[in-house]
């Protein structure tokens, strides 16, 4: 029962957000990879100003899946090492944070290019 | 010649009347279903991973690392370009969005070459996204440090 009640709130945020990228989608000339940015970006400044944390909390991997809370990892873990070791964790913490995230994107990336082909457009 | 910003006003008028209509609402209901199905499947490898005992952090990181892997899959068969017709940025902004974006650029540009081709179209998209995702940690980590 508890699983079910998270999967709704972790549906419920993780959609709406997805809703507020398709809007700028269609209603904007932003392209793809803009709208990644952007919500990278707001992910990281959101957890900065402390609203993106309560977010987690309540939605799980409604908040974390999309881009934004990849964003958010990388403020989070900046911040996180400040506090432990000071200015030079600014450098630090972000890229660790994320880093087996990053790694896996590019081995594994890189090896599923390597092994397929795309399908030829018609 | 005279006039551009008439000349710059049919043009935008012109533009309008051939793009296709935005169906914002339908796609938006799309988007909400398609994207709030893959953060499910997310949530619940957590749930999995946390039953096989590791800790919430683990689990939240190995749950993202998991997605990206799915989506390599699933663009290495070209069937991610279908789910992202149908859940528009309900595909795009989930994190599987971004691995697809990875994948997708690189294998078109396989036959310029293993190097320069491949390794550098990997981050066609995911290089802007890397970039300003660690100036923005870097400036918030500083300014955390001062206030």
């Amino acid at each position: 029962m508890d699983l079910l009640i998270e999967c709704i709130k972790c549906f419920v945020v993780g959609g709406l957000i997805c809703v507020v990228g398709q809007i700028l989608l269609d209603r904007t000339q932003l392209t793809n990879g803009k709208i990644m940015v952007l919500f990278l970006i707001s992910g990281a400044v959101l957890q900065a100003i402390g609203v993106y944390q309560p977010l987690v909390d309540f939605a799980g991997a409604g908040a974390t899946v999309p881009i934004s809370g990849f964003g958010y990892s990388l403020a989070k873990g900046a911040m996180e090492e400040v506090k432990s070791e000071g200015l030079l964790g600014a450098f630090t913490g972000g890229i660790r944070n994320t880093a087996s995230g990053i790694t896996v994107a590019i081995v594994f990336g890189y090896l599923a290019a390597l092994l397929s082909n795309p399908k030829s457009k018609s | 010649m005279a006039n551009i910003n008439q000349i710059k006003k049919d043009y935008q008028q012109i533009v309008d009347k051939h793009s296709p209509k935005n169906k914002v609402v339908t796609n938006s209901i799309k988007a909400f279903f398609v994207g709030g199905l893959i953060c499910t499947l997310g949530q619940l490898l957590i749930n999995l991973y946390m039953y096989f005992g590791l800790s919430f952090y683990e689990s939240t990181t190995l749950a993202t690392d998991s997605l990206i892997f799915i989506s390599f899959v699933v663009t290495a068969f070209n069937v991610y370009d279908n789910i992202g017709k149908v859940g528009g940025a309900g595909a795009l902004v989930p994190i599987t969005g971004f691995a697809n974006s990875m994948v997708s650029a690189a294998m078109e540009y396989k036959k310029e070459g293993y190097i320069y081709g491949m390794g550098a179209k990997l981050f066609t998209i995911a290089g802007p996204v890397i970039v300003f995702g660690t100036i923005a940690s870097v400036v918030i980590g500083i300014i955390y440090y001062f206030v």
